[in-house]
């Protein structure tokens, strides 16, 4: 499962997310896998940490990593969690899975002071060679599925992610391209060059 | 007052190793192992406690009491009231959860244990844990509440109800007073028993376990004795538990569940009730238990997160209803296994 962040050092999103957390921060993962992001964030950065997963197997791997877990499918209301209860809350390259991303990403501004949202991108130089000329569905590291196996119902751009946060009002922080192998022509091209983008975002 | 007890394990040099285990609505004291070898059946939680297993007896101390109205050694309606020399029956108060744990809480006083490292229980033991956790917020490292319920329902106090009218209406229940009038209001007993049994299982566990088998037959005997195989299953739990249970006690205690709501203790407000509680959170929720549904797991959940509590909650896929508590051995040790380490590892830290 790729969201079992066993290679922290692999996941630059992780890396930036990281950065963002301030100790002593209160730090809600949604689809926190088997914990061991928010065990790092726990023990490198000093965050008080919570995380969200449907998973019972990751629960009790969560369980065995000293991380408080609530076994939740957020699909359902995450009305139970209070307005800016959280000071960072984090969705990390989970919101392609999610039924309603919008609704979702409403939810997160909500509970947390701030939200880090990690995205995959569609747009990426590789994903739109390979519909171009091969004219298959795409698969890269990030994405490793077939078109029929494919957790991912809701897949999006970096663009497309930039554009609904507008719509939905959101204040964008920062927005960080996560280059595979350019960095410079990410950072000036992101839809095209990067493979996903970190967010931090802010109810306005 | 007389508290029944039995320990495993040792108590280390600190006393931080201590974990109360706290029995269900007609357990005992008697929690792991075999008193002797010729013993049929070990403690009623030996799948989960004992050397090397989910509640390891070579690494923590286990304490397991019968509760207070119990009729497994503890004082409660068969006792002899002093005043009278003869049997309390229904001359005994109505005893509530909070009444069990403070028989507990005078137990573990006793016994000179300044903090618990965890208090354990399922069911009617999961309320007690709470009642635990809201009474004596300083006196344990973490709680564990299995397959349990902040209040019971209008359902569970519907299903007691009809449980204490079958005893209460059998001819030889002589208002309470069976044993001075040489009866034993077995068939009561037995039925209530029977009712109670179906709200531990499901309807795939039923379904899976008997199916529409018959019992010892080819064919409908077109009469009212036993047919189907589920008849004859609750018809021989029915039995079995009068053997070993007394009427009175089982009055008292469901009782007990019935006015068992934690939210008393705030006036209705379950996040406030829970407000002051210390302990990190364990919540185990079973995914077919129509008696304490999940649902009643996430009102606890949702309450103790609003107050910023430790608290992890897992919800086990299972299909064996309220009974998965004691059945889904695996799961269920392995989750407690690992949390209990990492409490144990963080008092041991500080």
């Amino acid at each position: 499962m790729f969201k079992a962040h066993r290679d922290l050092n692999m996941r630059l999103d992780l890396e930036v997310i990281s950065s963002l957390v301030t100790p002593r921060a209160r730090v809600l993962d949604l689809g926190c896998g088997d914990g061991s992001f928010l065990r790092h964030l726990r023990n490198d950065r000093g965050a008080e940490v919570l995380g969200l997963e449907i998973d019972p197997a990751l629960v009790g791997r969560c369980i065995a990593n000293n991380v408080p877990v609530v076994q939740w499918d957020f699909s359902t209301p995450l009305s139970f969690l209070e307005e800016k209860s959280f000071d960072l809350v984090i969705l990390s390259q989970t919101l392609q899975e999610t039924k309603e991303p919008d609704k979702l990403l409403q939810e997160i501004v909500r509970i947390g002071k701030l939200a880090a949202v990690s995205v995959i991108n569609f747009a990426h130089f590789s994903c739109r060679f390979q519909l171009m000329f091969r004219g298959e569905m795409p698969r890269t590291p990030q994405i490793p599925y077939h078109w029929y196996d494919t957790p991912n119902i809701h897949l999006s751009t970096i663009d497309d992610f930039r554009k609904l946060c507008c719509e939905l009002g959101f204040e964008i922080r920062e927005e960080i391209p996560i280059p595979a192998r350019f960095p410079r022509l990410s950072k000036l091209y992101p839809n095209f060059f990067a493979v996903g983008g970190v967010f931090l975002l802010k109810a306005k | 007052m007389n508290i029944r007890f039995e320990t495993a394990g040792t108590l280390n040099a600190d006393g931080s190793n201590a974990i109360l285990i706290i029995h269900a609505l007609t357990g005992d004291a008697h929690v792991c192992g075999k008193h002797s070898p010729e013993d049929k059946k070990p403690g009623w939680w030996d799948t989960m406690i004992g050397p090397g297993k989910g509640i390891d007896t070579n690494k923590y101390f286990v304490i397991c009491s019968n509760v207070l109205g119990g009729c497994s050694g503890t004082t409660g309606p068969l006792s002899t009231d002093p005043d009278t020399g003869k049997p309390y029956n229904l001359t005994f108060p109505v005893i509530t959860v909070a009444d069990m744990v403070k028989a507990q809480k005078a137990l573990i006083d006793h016994l000179g244990i300044k903090k618990l490292l965890a208090v354990v229980g399922g069911s009617m033991g999961g309320m007690q844990v709470l009642e635990w956790a809201v009474s004596y917020p300083d006196m344990m490292k973490c709680v564990i509440p299995i397959a349990t319920t902040t209040r019971m329902s209008a359902q569970g106090i519907a299903f007691d109800w009809i449980g204490r009218e079958a005893i209460q209406s059998d001819p030889q229940w002589h208002g309470g007073n069976y044993r001075e009038n040489a009866a034993n209001p077995a068939r009561g007993l037995g039925v209530a028993r029977m009712i109670a049994h179906i709200t531990y299982l499901s309807d795939e566990s039923m379904t899976r376990k008997f199916g529409r088998n018959l019992q010892n037959k080819e064919s409908y005997s077109f009469d009212f004795a036993h047919d189907f195989a589920v008849e004859s299953y609750l018809e021989y739990q029915g039995q079995k538990f009068v053997e070993r249970f007394d009427a009175n006690c089982y009055c008292y205690i469901t009782r007990a569940t019935d006015y068992f709501d934690l939210t008393a203790h705030a006036n209705g407000n379950l996040v406030k009730a829970l407000e002051n509680v210390m302990a990190d959170f364990l919540v185990v929720s079973f995914s077919s238990d129509w008696l304490f549904p999940p649902a009643d797991s996430h009102e606890l959940v949702r309450a103790l997160l609003r107050n910023k509590k430790k608290v992890t909650y897992s919800n086990v896929i299972s299909g064996y209803g309220h009974d998965a508590f004691l059945l889904e051995v695996d799961t269920l040790g392995s989750m407690i296994r690992d949390f209990l380490a990492n409490q144990m590892q963080e008092v041991e830290n500080v």
